[in-house]
Parts: structure tokens; sequence; C-alpha cells
């Protein structure tokens, strides 16, 4: 975190000081932000939710900017998102989906990357099957890189809007009983939260059947537990995962029905949290396997929030990024 | 450091502003104040509080940070983005007649931004620029409806407005900046 002068040109003339530094050039993962720099992005974020409430919903500040939204995997909700954000901000977005891309042609990803980089972007927005995949392109990229998801490692801009919306709803994260519930060795979601709520200081627990624990679980500071009673008892907030069906190569649990018996979240099972805990989900739902429909559409629930947050937080990421000079890696 | 304006002349001068703008402005229920961050805020909310005294009538007041309308964001190749702060414009200005309030006019760049931010939230009736400090030395054509003070000034001073409610005491003061330091 540096000092530096925030308003170079002001009116008055006048130099203000005040620490608004990201030092990556890119948003890889969460393990590479400060506290400070997680807070500097949920602050921004917090003014930038005020412009989707504008007659006119869009800012000139990214002018003449072109982002290049690549994405590998099928994704709906986080690349509108996405999409929205860089309109908002007035930047040139296009989107290469994998479908459509010389990648069902036999083009490396860095091939891809290369490229795309020759329109000069100013930024590439890219979600991959393989963890890494960002990584990899912001090492032969020079276009700054925000990961979109990449495989089962991270998706950092998720777990920025599930931490604004819990302080939306809570106030603060600190000490907050935070469960999260599901598949949690195929989930990047999972990854960037605990990163992120341990940055903050909140009392996680992770709980999914014993099939479907990511190895080195110890290393993430959690409590892991097979008990859905025992995470979502007194919890504040209960985040549930969804079942990556599209990630699983093998036999995880016996049937749907038996995972939702075991580890859905019911209305019942929310009686345990607190009263006022909030549902949170990343989307997309799968109804009656993790989450019954009363709890996913009932009043505890923030999932639409958490998508109005989302655009939010990758409108906050986007600024932030452009901001920063050639100089910082 | 010279101080050129201490806490009595500054309220006065906000009060014969405050005369002015009813002057000028015979339908008050047409005004909206608007104070640019971080300082037009609380000159805006203290022109409210003369406006409400003289006329009783409560004036409503919002405040615009105009950050991501500057022409100088993406100029700056060193260096982070500013911080943002909230924008606040908790009524509709469509058909209103606007008094934008800031601390000093100096380029009116910060105007300029200002004016387009203001467009997107509707199509008020008129804009007016109401200002403690014209320090001159304009960029682009734009002049305050109301100045406090006007202070000659040169390229190389720094002004500053200081408020009881941000800065904890009220005067404004001319400092001599060095070479780069602006």
């Amino acid at each position: 975190m540096s000092v530096v002068q925030a308003n170079p040109g002001t009116d008055s003339g006048r130099s203000v000081t005040l620490p608004t530094r990201l030092r990556s050039r890119h948003l890889l993962s969460i393990a590479d932000l400060s506290r400070e720099e997680i807070f500097v992005i949920l602050e921004t974020a917090r003014v930038m939710k005020e412009i989707g409430t504008r007659p006119i919903k869009k800012v000139p500040t990214l002018r003449g900017k072109t982002v290049v939204n690549l994405f590998f995997e099928p994704s709906t909700r986080t690349r509108t998102s996405f999409e929205v954000a860089e309109k908002r901000l007035s930047a040139d977005s296009l989107n290469v989906a994998a479908s459509t891309s010389s990648l069902v042609k036999g083009e490396t990803l860095t091939d891809t990357a290369r490229n795309l980089e020759a329109m000069a972007p100013d930024m590439i927005v890219v979600r991959h099957g393989s963890s890494g995949a960002s990584h990899l392109l912001a090492g032969v990229a020079g276009s700054r890189i925000i990961n979109a998801g990449d495989g089962m490692h991270e998706h950092p801009t998720q777990a920025l809007l599930d931490a604004m919306t819990i302080r939306e709803r809570k106030g603060s994260i600190e000490g907050r009983k935070v469960a999260i519930v599901g598949d949690l060795a195929h989930s990047r979601v999972l990854r960037s939260n605990v990163l992120l709520l341990k940055a903050l200081g909140a009392d996680v627990w992770v709980c999914g059947p014993a099939t479907m624990w990511p190895s080195g679980m110890a290393r993430f500071g959690v409590t892991a537990t097979t008990s859905v009673d025992d995470a979502v008892r007194d919890a504040d907030v209960v985040m549930m995962l969804r079942i990556q069906l599209e990630r699983m190569h093998g036999h995880y649990f016996p049937s749907r029905r038996e995972y939702f018996r075991l580890f859905g979240l019911t209305r019942a099972r929310m009686d345990l949290a607190k009263e006022d805990a909030i549902v949170m989900h990343p989307g997309p739902l799968n109804r009656g396997v993790e989450i019954a429909s009363d709890v996913a559409d009932g009043p505890n629930s923030v999932i639409l929030e958490q998508v109005s947050n989302g655009v939010a937080v990758r409108m906050a990421v986007l600024y932030l990024l452009a901001g920063i000079d050639e100089g910082t890696t | 450091m010279a101080t050129v304006m201490e806490a009595d002349r500054i309220g006065r001068a906000l009060m014969r502003i405050s005369h002015e703008i009813l002057e000028r402005n015979r339908i008050v229920d047409e005004l909206a104040l608007v104070g640019v961050r971080t300082r037009g805020v609380p000159i805006a909310a203290r022109i409210a509080r003369n406006l409400l005294e003289i006329a009783d009538h409560t004036v409503p007041t919002g405040s615009l940070d105009i950050t991501l309308y500057r022409d100088d964001l993406m100029r700056h190749t060193v260096g982070p983005q500013p911080v943002l702060r909230e924008t606040e414009i908790p009524f509709s200005i469509d058909d209103r007649r606007i008094l934008l309030v800031d601390d000093v006019l100096y380029t009116g760049r910060t105007v300029r931004a200002a004016l387009d931010a203001l467009v997107d939230f509707g199509r008020p009736r008129s804009i007016q620029l109401v200002v403690l400090v014209d320090r001159g030395h304009r960029e682009l054509p734009i002049k305050a409806d109301y100045v406090g003070k006007n202070l000659p000034t040169s390229l190389r001073q720094s002004v500053q407005v200081k408020l009881t409610e941000i800065d904890g005491i009220d005067e404004v003061d001319v400092e001599e900046v060095e070479e780069g330091v602006a």
C-alpha cells in the first residue's frame, strides 16, 4: 500500500493523500490482494452501485478502452455481468466465446491470446476450464487480465461480490460465522471466498461430502465438517455451492435425491442458523439438489442482490485496474 | 502561507450569496443545491441553512462526485486511480434550477465534469454556479454566477479552503508551492 496523490489536478490546486493502489496490474487471485486492497475494491464498488440507479446508467470513465471477454466455458451471469459493467463505464467490449473461437480449430490458448493482443485490447476478462489459465495469459499478454473463473482454482470477482453483499446486510465480516456448503473439491468460488473471508476475519465453516473435500484443506484455516447441521447452526451467512456435474468424472454421491437429503439446504436446516441469517448462492441454482426452492426464494435469500452487486464489483475492478501504470507487475 | 478569509468573512460571503440567489430566483421551490465533493458539500449545506432562515423554505440538497467524469483520469500514466466518493442526489433534477456549489473555481475543469455528470441525472431548467473563491486562470469558457471572493493568484500558488465540517476550522489560505508539486 503506498500513499499517493489522489487528486493531482483538482481545482483548488491542493493535493490529498489517500491510499488507493492495487499493486498488481491483473486480478488473478484473491491471494494476491492485501486486506487494504480488498477494502479499496469494496468501497469503490459501493460508489459504483449508485450509477445503476441513475436515469442514464453510464459514466464516460473508460471511453476508448477496449475490453475483451474471452469465455471458454459457458457462462451467462458472469459474462453478462462483466459486459454490463464495461458498458456502464463506456468501455468498448467484445465477446469471444469458445464455440465461435479458433480454439475449436486447435489453436492454443497462448496463440489465441497473442492474436487478440495484436488488436491491442486494454483488458482481457478470461474464463477457462483449466486452473491457472489466467496466470498463463498474464505471462504472455500485455493487457491487464481479469480472472473470471479458472477451472477449480479461483473466481475472485465472485468472492468480492459475495463480500460486498455480506457487508451490506451484516455491516461487517469480521467475527461472522459463514457456512459454505456443497461441492468443495470442484469449487473455485469456495477457494476465492475462503481466502477473502479469512483475510477479513470471518469464522469460516465448510461442509460437504467427504468424497468432495479438496486436498490440503487444513491450510485454509477453516472448520471442516460433514454435518450440515453443525455448519449451519448459529451461522450469520449460509453460502451454498453448486453441484458441478460438468466437472465430475466419477461417482461422488449415490444420487441427487440422496445428496439433497444429506446436504441440501432446507427450511428446517435454515431454522438452525441465526434468525436474520442470509442465504447465498453463486448460481446457477440446482433446485432440489443443493437448495430447496422455498429457501432459494425465501425472505433470507440474497441471491439476486449478489447478481446486482456483481456488476458494481466488476465496475470497481475495471476502474481500479485501468489506472495502474505500465511499471507495476 | 497567508490567510485571506477567516470564519466571519466566509460566513458573511455565504450569507450575501444566499441573498443574491433569492434575488435572482423568485420561485424558490424550483431551486436545488448540488455540492461538488469534497468541500462543495458543506458549503451547499450552509447555503441551504441560510435559505431556510431567510426564505423559510427547505431547498433540496445533494452531493456530486465528479471523479468518473474527469478529463485527466486516464491521462496519468503513472499512479493509481483517485478514490471515488458517493454521489447522492435524492431528488429529480428535471426542470429544477440547480445551484452547483464548489469551494474554488480555478481551471474550470471540475465544473465541466460536474456539468456532464449533472445532465446524466436529468434535464434541469438551468444550472448556476456558486463558488466561495474564484482564483482565476480559467482553461475553459466557464464563469461563476455567485462568487464569495475574487482572489487574484499566480500559478505558483495554491488556494486551500478549510471548513469546520471537514478541517475543524473555517479559513481560506494561499500558499506558495514549489515547482512541480502543485
